[in-house]
C-alpha cells in the first residue's frame, strides 16, 4: 500500500515550492494588488473600499498621463528599431561574411550588461559639452548640438537609443538562429528562378520566420512594460518629469510618495497590455502544439 | 582587454554553417562592399560605448574636460579605478563600490544555486511525473515571468515585513528565487523533455523512487543545462536593480544600486573617470561570463526565449 502511494506523494512535495510561488507569489500577490487598487490606501493598505476612484484619480494625474504617452512613444520606437536593426544585422551576417564569430560577439555583448550600466554609459556619452556633443563640435562642426538627454522632447528618445543598443543583439541572435533553420533548397530554387535575394527575404523568409518574430515581439513588448532601471540610471525621469514612465510612477508612489492605492491602480493597468499580448501568443502556441501532436 | 583575441577563441555555435550556400568564397562586388560597410558601421556603433568607458576610466579629469570623449589618454592613470573600488561615496559611506561587489556576491551565489536546484526539480517532476494540476501551475508561473514586478512587489514587501525578514539577505534571495523560478523551470523542463521516456521507465522498473532517479539518473546528465542555467541566473541576479533596491535593505545593497548612487546622487563636480571605472567594475562579471562562455550564453537566450 505504502509503496503504491509514495510515487504520487513525492512529486507533489517536490512541486510544493513551485505551487507556493505560482499561487502566492504571483497570483496571490497580483490579486492583493488588485484589491489595494480598489481601496483608499495611503501609506499602508487599509480596508476602505472606494470602487474605481483610484483609477479615475490616475487619469486626472498629469504625471501618469505623461508616463503613458512616453511609454507609447518609447514602445513604438524601441520595438521598431530593435526589430529592424536586429533583422538587418542577422541577414547581413548570414551572407557568408568573414569574421562572423567576432561580429556576433560584438553585437550581443551589450545584452550581458545591466540596464543600469547601459543607462550610465549612455548618460556620459550624451552629456552635453563633455560628451559626444562637444567632441563632434571640436572636430570642426561648430553648430553641432546633441542635447537629447536634457531636452524635454528628446530625453525619452535618448533612452530608446541606449536600450536599442543593449537589446538589438538579442533580436539578431534569435533571427539568425531562425535563418539557419531554414531549408537551403529555397535559395537554390530562388536562384534558378532568378528571384533577387531581397525579394526572397521579404516574401518567403520573413513569413517563414513568423514564430521567431512572435517570440521577439513578446520579449520586446514585455521589456517595454518593465522599463524602469534604464530611465532611473539615465535621466531619473527628467528633465523635470519629461521622461517619466509608468513603472517608475508606480515605484515612486509606492515607496516615496506613500500613495499605495494609486500606485496599485497603475500596476493593474500595466498588467493589462501584458495579458493582452500573452493571451493570443499562448493560444497560437497551444494550437500549434496540438496540430503537431495530431 | 584584447577583444578580437577573445572573440577568436570563442567556440561560437554554427560558425561554419553558411558556407554550404555559396559554394566558393564570393568575389568582391559593390553589394559585398555594401554588406561589409554596414556591418563595420554597426560594429563601431556597438563598440563605441565600451571604448569610451575604458578610455574615460584611464584619464585624469582635466584631460577629460579639454581632450574630448574619444581621445586616447595622454597621462595614463589607474587612480580612478582605485577610487572607484575603495574610495568613492555610495550613499552614506565612502568605502567604494567594493562593498556592493561583496553584497552582490553574497546575494548572487545562494540565489543562483537555490533557484537552479528548484528549477531542476520542477522540470524533472513536470517532464516525467506530471502530477495532476502541475501544468496549470507551470502556466501561471510562465505567465508571471512576463508581468512587470511592480504588480507583485508591494504585497511581497508586506508579507516579508510580516515575516520579519524584510530588508535582509534572506529576503532578497527569496525574492530572486520567486522571480527566477519561471525561466529556470522552463529551461530544465525543455531539457528533460529531450530525455527518452524509456530511460525513466527503466529506472522506475528497477525500483527507483522520485528522488533516487533525480539524483542518480537525471542530475548526472544535466551538466550542460546546469551551465546554461547558471550563466543566465547569475547574469540576471547580478544585473538586477529594482529587487535589490527594494528588498535587500541598507546593509546588503547590490553593486548596481550602489553604482547608481555613486553616479546619480552625489553632489558636486562629476568625476566621469571614476564613474566609468565603477561602471566597468559593475559590468565586469556578466561581461566576463559572456566573453568566456559565448556559446552557452547564446544557448541560454535561445532556450529561455519561451519555447512553451
Amino acid at each position: 500500500m505504502m509503496a503504491r502511494m509514495l510515487p504520487w506523494f513525492a512529486p507533489r512535495i517536490a512541486l510544493l515550492p513551485m505551487a507556493l510561488v505560482a499561487l502566492l507569489g504571483y497570483l496571490g500577490a497580483a490579486g492583493w494588488t488588485l484589491w489595494i487598487s480598489l481601496t483608499g490606501s495611503r501609506t499602508f493598505p487599509s480596508g476602505g473600499f472606494i470602487g474605481l476612484a483610484q483609477y479615475r484619480r490616475l487619469f486626472d494625474n498629469e504625471r501618469w498621463l505623461l508616463s503613458l504617452h512616453n511609454l507609447a512613444l518609447y514602445g513604438v520606437l524601441f520595438v521598431l528599431a530593435c526589430v529592424l536593426l536586429g533583422f538587418l544585422l542577422a541577414v547581413f551576417i548570414d551572407q557568408d561574411v568573414r569574421g562572423e564569430g567576432a561580429l556576433r560577439t560584438i553585437f550581443l555583448y551589450p545584452y550581458a550588461m545591466s540596464f543600469v550600466a547601459t543607462g550610465l554609459v549612455w548618460q556620459w556619452l550624451l552629456t552635453p559639452g563633455d560628451g559626444i556633443d562637444g567632441a563632434i563640435r571640436a572636430l570642426g562642426f561648430p553648430h553641432f548640438h546633441l542635447d537629447w538627454i536634457v531636452s524635454q522632447d528628446m530625453a525619452i528618445v535618448a533612452v530608446v537609443l541606449a536600450t536599442v543598443w543593449q537589446a538589438s543583439g538579442l533580436v539578431m541572435a534569435l533571427v539568425l538562429a531562425g535563418l539557419r533553420g531554414i531549408d537551403g533548397e529555397i535559395w537554390k530554387a530562388a536562384r534558378l528562378d532568378g528571384i533577387p535575394a531581397w525579394r526572397v527575404y521579404l516574401q518567403i523568409v520573413v513569413p517563414m520566420l513568423w514564430p521567431t518574430f512572435a517570440t521577439v515581439l513578446l520579449l520586446l513588448a514585455t521589456a517595454v512594460a518593465k522599463l524602469y532601471d534604464a530611465v532611473v540610471a539615465m535621466t531619473q525621469g527628467g528633465p523635470g518629469i519629461a521622461s517619466e514612465v509608468p513603472a517608475k510612477f508606480i515605484m515612486d508612489h509606492l515607496f516615496l510618495r506613500s500613495n499605495v492605492g494609486l500606485a496599485s491602480a497603475g500596476a493593474v493597468l500595466l498588467l493589462l497590455p501584458v495579458l493582452a499580448l500573452l493571451a493570443p501568443y499562448a493560444y497560437a502556441r497551444s494550437r500549434g502544439a496540438r496540430r503537431e501532436a495530431a | 582587454m584584447n577583444r578580437s583575441g577573445l572573440a577568436r577563441r570563442l567556440p561560437l555555435a554554427a560558425a561554419a554553417a553558411p558556407a554550404a550556400r555559396s559554394g566558393a568564397r564570393r568575389r568582391w562586388n559593390p553589394a559585398r562592399i555594401g554588406i561589409y560597410a554596414f556591418l563595420l558601421c554597426a560594429a563601431l556603433f556597438f563598440l563605441l560605448p565600451l571604448y569610451v568607458m575604458i578610455v574615460t576610466s584611464l584619464k585624469p579629469m582635466d584631460e577629460i574636460r579639454q581632450g574630448g570623449i574619444f581621445a586616447l589618454p595622454h597621462a595614463l592613470t589607474l587612480e580612478p579605478w582605485r577610487q572607484a573600488w575603495s574610495g568613492v561615496c555610495t550613499g552614506a559611506a565612502c568605502a567604494g563600490i567594493r562593498t556592493g561587489f561583496y553584497n552582490s556576491v553574497a546575494i548572487a551565489v545562494p540565489s543562483t544555486l537555490l533557484t537552479i536546484l528548484l528549477g531542476a526539480v520542477n522540470g524533472y517532476a513536470l517532464s516525467f511525473w506530471r502530477p495532476r494540476g502541475a501544468n496549470v501551475l507551470f502556466g501561471i508561473l510562465l505567465a508571471g515571468a512576463f508581468v512587470p514586478v511592480q504588480v507583485m512587489i508591494y504585497p511581497l514587501v508586506r508579507v516579508l515585513a510580516l515575516a520579519g525578514i524584510f530588508g535582509s539577505l534572506p529576503a532578497i534571495v527569496l525574492v530572486h528565487i520567486v522571480f527566477g523560478m519561471p525561466v529556470m523551470t522552463l529551461l530544465f523542463r525543455n531539457y528533460y523533455r529531450g530525455v527518452p521516456q524509456e530511460l525513466f521507465h527503466a529506472a522506475r522498473i528497477d525500483g527507483g523512487g522520485f528522488w533516487r532517479i533525480f539524483v542518480f539518473v537525471m542530475l548526472p546528465m544535466s551538466l550542460p543545462i546546469m551551465v546554461v542555467a547558471a550563466i543566465m541566473q547569475l547574469t540576471g541576479v547580478w544585473n538586477d536593480y529594482i529587487l535589490g533596491l527594494v528588498f535587500a535593505g541598507r546593509d546588503n545593497l547590490p553593486m548596481t544600486v550602489q553604482l547608481n548612487n555613486v553616479i546619480n546622487t552625489t553632489t558636486g563636480t562629476r568625476l566621469y573617470n571614476v564613474n566609468m571605472a565603477a561602471t566597468i567594475l559593475t559590468a565586469l562579471l556578466p561581461l566576463a561570463l559572456y566573453f568566456v562562455s559565448g556559446r552557452w550564453f547564446v544557448r541560454g537566450i535561445a532556450a529561455g526565449a519561451v519555447k512553451g
